[in-house]
């Protein structure tokens, strides 16, 4: 590809960051897809999905991933590796509102022959670019993308999200040493510290803390929130994170697990893998009406 | 009546540093990882004429499959090269969900495998590697008879799309074959014809099945052999075809009989072909330490081992 073609497609994908206003509106009605999705299927994950959803909201909308829904295989792409692979609510809710295929497509999530399965698949639908579901293989995968991308002189960056339980698994930290063994300045990670994994509270099954010092330990640049839910601190963050000229960055994001909804944030645990009955649902959507 | 002595001995592992090295040579758009391994299995001879093309990543192999894995999304063709315990031992999930299931271009070198490692003992000797990845989806495995097949079988790997497991082995054994050897994936090779019974073979069972045929020859019983470098797909033809002409069938391999080469042709025939069969393999226990000719005679994957399979075979043949 040319220079100038590069340049077009930036300005074709490069929109003016929504207000602060419009992003409120949209993660509003990511929620509750989120909820529509896990209730029709009834499973799925929404507690690990509601909790990120601005993360991915800032990524996707906020000018910061470079992507171009109509050419998901343009190699100069930026890549964003779901490595929670189960949060599939979330991304396709994203990935729907950015153009990759239509909304309509959402109610059949988990369902029979659809292309939005309970985990992510490479490629169905366009826009997820790796497998998942398993825990701890993004970041791996990601080393592979940003070794790639440094052989072929391409211009993309890698945006790995991470849950917090996940960082549970050996081979994160395998690849975590590799990224800075290897200086991939142009892979940004961000852990979804929400708190909680499938059978309770993380800090209780497994103590990450210090967490930004293990991070550092393995020289990582460490970006360390107030709030992963504040829109304009995930946006200082990214900027802050590209302009990082010598290793791998993470983002460590303090969330809520089923955030925006009142009875998963009251009771985490039990919203990791299972969807909403009726009288949930309605109440989730009343919630979080625009 | 003994075969000639073999004027040449290679490891099949042998094969994997020179192959590489053609590979990018001719133009292949190549990576190759390793996990602290490199000085057994060759690989690092790739750097010092490609150094962008080799990369180690300690001994991390669960990283060095999902970074090949994310390499390969990318476009390149991978190898991942560690011996046949760690890889897929060691990584199965990453190879299953990161490689397998998006059917990405990633070769898995599998070096020291099956009992044939030797001196270190049962940890190191992969007997159930081909039970792993025979049973992932879309993967070709491929188990060289000798280095020269090893490097045919390599040099297909790296130009053909697609996740491949190419087993290696460390010890010298007899080369087979010349240059013109006319290796084709998928397909078994008529290493020697015969008429009463088939002994079906990878790796260094190929010679020993050899050696028991022209041994049985000497008894007036004509043992076809036929090499089945690829364990899958598995050429289900010539097993059939084997079956229907020669009525018998044994299966020798360097691994456990439940879920190997043994397995698959068994699979084969009773669906259709059902003939008496026998398999050479270990049954269902693990290695220990010894010198590799001591393990290969007290396990029975020798000759010997083979031609009390076809006897067992022969007096269960309904003529």
């Amino acid at each position: 590809m040319r220079d100038n073609e590069i340049d077009s497609v930036e300005r074709a994908v490069t929109t003016t960051a929504p207000s602060l206003v419009e992003f409120q509106a949209l993660t509003r009605r990511c929620r509750r897809r989120i909820l529509e999705m896990t209730h029709a299927a009834q499973s799925g994950h929404p507690g690990g999905s509601l909790s990120c959803v601005e993360i991915l909201t800032a990524l996707y909308f906020g000018d910061v991933l470079r992507y171009d829904p109509a050419r998901p295989d343009w190699p100069d792409r930026d890549r964003f590796i779901l490595s929670k692979g189960h949060a599939t609510p979330v991304f396709y809710a994203i990935l729907a509102e950015a153009g990759y295929f239509s909304p309509d497509l959402l109610p059949t999530f988990r369902q029979f022959d659809s292309p939005l399965q309970g985990h992510v698949v490479m490629g169905t639908p366009p826009g997820v670019e790796m497998s998942a579901g398993a825990l701890g293989l993004g970041l791996s995968f990601s080393n592979g993308l940003a070794l790639a991308a440094r052989l072929n002189g391409a211009r993309g960056r890698v945006y790995c999200l991470l849950g917090d339980g996940e960082l549970n698994e050996g081979q994160v930290w395998e690849a975590a040493m590799a990224a800075a063994h290897f200086g991939f300045d142009r892979i940004t990670a961000i852990v979804d510290r929400n708190g909680f994994q499938n059978d309770g509270p993380s800090d209780e099954i497994m103590r990450l803390d210090p967490l930004a010092e293990k991070w550092r330990a393995f020289g990582w640049h460490v970006l360390a929130l107030e709030d992963g839910h504040d829109l304009e601190e995930l946006l200082a963050a990214f900027a802050e994170a590209q302009a990082v000229p010598d290793g791998p960055q993470v983002i460590i994001a303090p969330t809520i697990k089923g955030k925006g909804v009142s009875y998963m944030e009251a009771n985490p645990a039990a919203w990791h893998g299972k969807g909403p009955s009726d009288e949930q649902l309605a109440q989730g959507l009343a919630e979080l009406q625009a | 009546m003994t075969a000639p002595p073999p004027v040449r001995t290679a490891a099949t592992r042998e094969a994997y540093a020179p192959t590489l090295i053609k590979l990018a040579r001719a133009g292949h758009d190549i990576v190759a990882l390793e996990a602290d391994l490199s000085a057994s299995t060759g690989g690092n001879k790739l750097a010092a004429e490609f150094p962008e093309r080799w990369y180690t990543v300690g001994v991390a192999e669960a990283n060095m499959i999902g970074m090949g894995a994310g390499l390969a999304a990318a476009g390149k063709t991978v190898f991942c090269a560690s011996f046949a315990v760690f890889v897929p031992g060691h990584c199965f999930d990453q190879i299953r969900v990161s490689i397998a299931q998006p059917h990405l271009n990633v070769k898995l070198l599998a070096s020291h495998g099956g009992i044939s490692v030797g001196e270190d003992g049962a940890s190191a000797q992969a007997l159930e590697d081909l039970s792993l990845v025979t049973a992932l989806p879309g993967f070709t495995v491929v188990v060289p008879a000798d280095v020269v097949e090893a490097e045919k079988a390599i040099w297909a790997a790296g130009t053909t799309e697609g996740p491949f497991y190419i087993r290696v082995g460390r010890p010298k054994l007899p080369v087979l074959y010349d240059d013109d050897y006319d290796f084709q994936l998928g397909n078994a090779f008529l290493h020697r014809e015969g008429t009463d019974v088939t002994v079906i073979a990878c790796g260094l069972l190929v010679q020993a099945a050899a050696d028991a045929a022209e041994h049985l020859a000497g008894e007036g019983i004509s043992v076809r052999v036929l090499n089945m470098a690829t364990v899958k797909p598995l050429d289900e033809d010539a097993v059939v075809r084997a079956a229907r002409e020669t009525g018998a069938i044994v299966t020798a391999e360097e691994h456990n009989v439940i879920g190997g080469l043994g397995a698959a042709v068994a699979r084969c025939l009773a669906l259709n072909a059902p003939v008496p069969m026998e398999q050479v393999g270990v049954w269902d226990r693990f290695g220990e330490s010894g010198k590799w000719t001591q393990l290969i005679e007290h396990f029975g994957l020798n000759a010997a081992g083979i031609e009390r399979a076809l006897h067992r075979v022969l007096q269960r043949k309904v003529l």
